[in-house]
This record gives structure tokens, sequence and C-alpha cells, in this order.
């Protein structure tokens, strides 16, 4: 068959950050494809040297205008990590629910506004708010839940205020505490009716195996520090992450690659759950089985689904950690703390996977050596090597180009990259 | 009645991203209580984080982060010559923010830090108006979804915008906070225009300044206080060049 395909999309649509698709199809047999960022790098490695330890969470929460909360708990326990600060339970406790509202507040905004009018066939989601009022409905109140939570917590939605080397310098009242409780089990409902939404959309049928890498959970599923663990069979202590991210450059692109044990991996909700589904709530664990995600589920796609899985996990562990929160004496919420030289790694799962900061820290607390390897940067990898495979599968099913602009913009998509912050 | 050349009607707006977190454009989209009512007042032509539709016929142009690279002096330039308003969004925009921070090293030394041996592009921070006109700033590190909301419902229905023009502490004070200052801490409170609620004394955090200079900003008094209560001037110095939003008070 004689098919020519010329697909260029520059400054890929809904996505955080530019990024670009290029695909060649000549006399049906694939050239190119090819997923080029050319977002503006902005060095914050470089501006870390020298900055005092104090201010390095509040720096690199600017790496990223969606999960600054995630980049903040990974710079502080990168800095507590180095000057071995032990935080209180209660902090610790506080933090997490911090987390899940950003966990909430990001999985609602990619599922609702940036992949549902994928499948709406439209450009955004305000033609929503007028053809399908109840979904968009259900889409403001859970990120309305979401942004109070964080704001709550961490004191905005975005660049949080409270979170500090040691803990936490304010925390809600127990009372705050027990409304957002209510407020949470208010809106379960309305996370079923997400679910049924998700259970009423066709997904893409494409798969390509992948190896997967996220944090290993022990005893529940991981967000905060832990081993490393890929689906492959790696398991590396945190401390190795360079051994698990190999980061390199291509010159086509200004994001960095990483690999493991393949030419690339993925990073993210689908890679958390394909390693840790034994750990998820039992109640998520069944409404990913009926969503049709079980693991290893090598379909990129179906990473839009284990976000979903996890909001609802994520709400469910918010009640339980509210619960150990009322019954907690609520005294001592930040650590004193010495300033000391020394090394740290902070490995954190934020909402677009596996996040590591790491320092070098002087006797006076001041930054002298930066890394910081983002989820967004591992994906980019495998993006781009699913690209052919997707063109591929598509041109030998005789689609249209158009069909297959919108399934290569939707597999960029369903990574959610968070393009800028993969070249912070 | 126009005001600044637009209709107080429905405004075609355009929302577009050079070097930065996006996380100011994502406040647009946040505050859901009254976020359909704010839309209501918008017709959003362009906006590529939230939509495919690409129109170039927008009135209003909103600019968030700095510029840091040739083809963003050539792109800002070309969305200026299609807006009637240009705004700056944020204090990356409005000052080059956070990755002013690069300007302190060299560019050959940041690009080797962080690509070692690779060849990557980039050029000292510049803030918006070092390039085009600017029509109104909105600062903040994010942008305070309360005052933008009232800022562009001004320009819709063709009231001055106004900002405040007093100092943080103002509504530090108003919200009945201990001074942070008085807990051992920098805060630039002081010398920092008001408009963010005080949220970061809120929460027992000193203030950074992200909003910039509030008007006759004395920082030397301000060093002096922080300097008997034993803080360094390098410790001060590093804050209040932490978002560059003071260089003009600095240098002036």
């Amino acid at each position: 068959m004689k098919i020519d395909m010329n697909i260029d999309v520059h400054h890929v649509t809904r996505v955080e950050g530019h990024g670009n698709i290029k695909v060649k199809v000549q006399d049906g047999e694939l050239r190119e494809a090819m997923w080029q960022v050319v977002e503006t790098p902005r060095f914050f490695e470089a501006m870390l040297r020298g900055k005092s330890h104090d201010l390095a969470p509040t720096l690199t929460s600017r790496i990223c205008g969606i999960c600054s909360i995630g980049h903040t708990l990974a710079s502080l326990r990168t800095v507590e990590r180095a000057m071995k600060i032990e935080i209180p339970r209660t902090a610790q406790l506080l933090r997490m629910l911090g987390k899940h509202g950003e966990t909430l507040q990001s999985h609602f905004l990619h599922l609702f506004f940036l992949v549902v009018p994928d499948f709406f066939n439209v450009d955004s989601v305000i033609p929503i708010t007028q053809s399908h009022p109840e979904v968009a409905g259900v889409a403001l109140r859970l990120k309305g839940l979401a942004n109070d939570m964080s704001d709550l917590l961490t004191g905005r939605t975005t660049h949080p205020v409270s979170l500090v080397v040691g803990g936490l310098s304010v925390a809600p009242n127990k009372k705050q505490l027990a409304a957002l409780k209510q407020t949470i089990l208010d809106r379960l409902p309305d996370v079923e009716t997400a679910v049924a939404v998700f259970q009423g959309l066709t997904l893409p049928d494409f798969v390509r195996e992948t190896e997967f890498v996220s944090l290993k959970g022990e005893n529940e599923y991981p967000w905060i520090g832990g081993d490393l663990i890929s689906t492959d069979g790696v398991v590396k202590p945190e401390d190795e992450y360079r051994a698990m991210t190999n980061e390199y450059k291509e010159d086509f692109t200004t994001t960095k690659f990483t690999k493991l044990s393949r030419k690339s991996f993925a990073a993210g909700a689908l890679a958390r759950l394909n390693n840790n589904f034994k750990l998820l709530h039992p109640q998520a664990r069944e409404v990913s089985k009926s969503l049709g995600l079980e693991p290893v589920n090598h379909n990129p796609y179906m990473n839009n689904v284990a976000q979903l899985v996890e909001c609802l996990h994520v709400a469910l562990e918010s009640v339980e950690i509210i619960d150990e929160l009322l019954d907690d004496k609520y005294e001592d919420i930040c650590a004193e703390y010495e300033v000391r030289a020394g090394e740290g790694v902070g490995a954190v799962e934020v909402p677009r996977g596996i996040l590591y900061h790491n320092y070098q820290i002087d006797d006076e607390g001041f930054v002298r050596k930066a890394n910081c390897i983002i989820p967004t940067t591992q994906n980019n990898g495998n993006i781009h090597h699913d690209m052919p495979e997707l063109v591929k599968h598509e041109v030998a099913k005789g689609s249209s180009d158009k069909e297959i602009t919108r399934l290569c913009e939707m597999l960029v998509r369903a990574y959610d990259p968070c393009i800028s912050c993969s070249v912070h | 009645m126009k005001y600044l050349g637009i209709d107080p009607q429905k405004i075609k707006i355009g929302v577009f991203d050079f070097t930065s977190c996006e996380g100011c454009e994502l406040q647009l989209a946040n505050k859901e209580e009254t976020l359909l009512d704010f839309l209501s007042h918008l017709e959003i032509i362009n906006f590529r984080e939230v939509s495919s539709y690409k129109g170039q016929d927008y009135d209003i142009a909103f600019i968030e982060g700095s510029i840091t690279r040739q083809d963003e002096i050539d792109r800002v330039k070309d969305i200026r010559s299609k807006a009637k308003v240009l705004v700056a969004l944020g204090s990356c925009a409005c000052f080059g923010g956070v990755n002013f921070q690069k300007n302190q090293f060299e560019i050959d030394d940041v690009v080797r830090e962080v690509y070692g041996a690779d060849k990557v592009e980039t050029i000292k921070t510049m803030k918006v108006a070092d390039v085009v006109q600017v029509d109104l700033s909105i600062p903040g590190c994010p942008v305070n979804k309360d005052e933008v909301e009232k800022i562009v419902v001004d320009l819709v229905t063709g009231v001055d915008v106004r900002t405040p023009n007093y100092p943080v502490c103002v509504e530090c004070k108003q919200n009945g906070n201990t001074c942070v200052v008085d807990m051992g801490k920098i805060c630039l409170g002081p010398i920092t225009q008001a408009g963010c609620g005080a949220v970061c004394p809120n929460h027992k955090v000193g203030c950074l300044g992200c909003r910039g200079p509030v008007e006759c900003a004395k920082i030397d008094s301000l060093m002096d206080i922080l300097k008997e209560r034993g803080h360094t001037e390098s410790q001060i110095m590093e804050r209040v060049n932490f978002y560059n939003t003071f260089s003009e008070v600095i240098n002036s």
C-alpha cells in the first residue's frame, strides 16, 4: 500500500510545557517518529550551588507549577537525610496528607482538563461544562477538594509555604482536620462517578512491552523514600538512584533521557501500580480490576486509569491518616536540628513518577553540588520509543494521518508529561 | 466605554508560557467555586496548556515566564504585535523571578554544570519588559488568583486597575499574626508590595518579596533592623535577590 504521511505537531497542546511530534511515513514504511522536547532549560542544579539549605526546598518547588509539593518534599528529604534530621511522626503524617492533596489535584487536573476532552472530541474542558455539566461538576468538586487539602496542609495550592526543614511551620487544628475528613467522605460518590465515566471510555489498544520503575512498597503503597524497583527485577537502595536512571543526552531534544535494563523505561502511576498492586487499598484494587487494569499492564494509555485508581486509594488513605492524627497527641510538628555537612538523596513518588533530589551540603549549611532527576525526564525516552511502534501499529491497520496524529498526541498526554519540569 | 482599547464585553485572551514552571497560568484554572463565572468573562483564543484551539485574534495576551533563549525573544515580539494589551503574569515575567539566579554565573558555567559537554542554547535571563512593552504587571510566585480575577474583571468593566500601595506588613497585621522578625526570622514584608494576603508570614515563614518593592521601599532601614537582630548581610541579600524583585531599588 502506498501511504505517505508527514505529521508535524508543533507544541503539543493540553500538556505542561513545550514538545513536538514528528512522524514521517513513505510508501507505507516508517522513516521517522520522534518526540522532541524544545523546552528552555532553567539550570536549577547550577542555581542551587551556594544556596542555604533551608532555601533549597523553596527554590526547587519552583521547578514545577503542578508538583511543587512533591519537589518540596523531595528537597526536604534530601536535606534532612544529609543532616541526619529525624522528623516527628505527626509531621510525617501531615506532610503525607499534603502530598495526597497534590496527587489528587494533579491527577484530577490531568484526567478531566487534559485527557477527557480527547474522548469527547473537543478542544478543551470548557465545552464539556455545557455539554456534560454533570461531568464538569464532578471535575470541579474533586479538584476543589484537592486544592483545599493542599491549602490546608501546606499553605497554598501551588508552591507550598509551611513545609520546612524539620517538619512543618504551622499545622491545621484538629477541628479543621475533622472537617476535611468529612469533605473527603462526602466526595467519594464523585470519585465513583469519575470511575463510571472512565468505565464508559474505550482506550486505544496499543501495547509495547516496557520496564516500569518506581519506589518499592514494603507494607504500604509507596510515596516517600525506600528501595527502588523495576518490573524487570532490578532492586536498588534509594542512594543508588543514579544506577537506576543512567541519564544521557540526545542532540535533537533539550531533555535528557534515562535507561535501565532496556533502551528506556516508564515511571508514573502505571509504574507504581504495576510494582505495588497488592499494596493498594482493597477498594482501589477492586476498582482497578473493574477498569481492566492488573499488573503488569503494558498499555501506556492505561496510565490514565492508574491515576484514577490512585485517586481512590489516596482519598481512602487520607481518611485513615486523619483518623490517626485525630488520636495523636499532636504536639511536636517540627524537629530542632544542628547544621552539619553531609550528602543526601531523596526519592519521592510525585504524580508523574519517581523524583530524585541529591545534594552535597557543607558544614555551614550551604548546598555545594546538586542533582535532580525528574519523572518526565525518565518518561521522555519511553514516549520517544513508543511512538514508532504506535505509528507502525496504526499504519498496518490502515489508520488515517488525522487519526494517527490524534493517537500520538493522546500517547504523549497519557504520560501526563511535565515538560518544563523535565528540562529544569 | 473603552478601556485600554477594549470593549467591556467578553474579552478575547491568549495565555502564553515562556521559561517558567507554568504555575501561574495554572492558577487561572484554580478556585473552582468561581471558575465558571470567571471564565464567562473570557473567550479563550489561545491557551496551549488547557486547549487545543490556537487562534491569533486575542485582545489581551498574558505572558508567563522569563525570556532565556533567542527564539523566545522572537515569539514574544510576535505576540506583542498581535495583542492590544500585554500582561506580565507572575514574578518570572515581571522581574525575571527565580530564573534570574542563573545570571550570577557565566552561561558556559551553568551549561557545563547541568549538561557537561553537551551543547544547549541559553542566554542571560530577562524579564518580559526587557524585550517588549508591558502594559500591566501582576506579580507573585505564584500569582494570587483573587487578584487576577479582580484585575480581569476591572479590564472587562473598564475600571482602573489598582494594586495595593502598602507593604505586606499591613495585611499581616490585619491577620493578627505575631511578627516573624520577632520570631528571629528574616522577613521582607516591610519592603514588599501587599496583595498576597501575607500568605508566608501567616504560616510563620518570612516573606521573600516575590511581589516586588512597595513604593518608597527602604531596604537600608530593614537591613539595619535585621542586622541588629543578628542576621548577616549575605543571609539578608540571599533573600532580597531570590526573585530579582528589588534590583531596581538596590541599583537606584
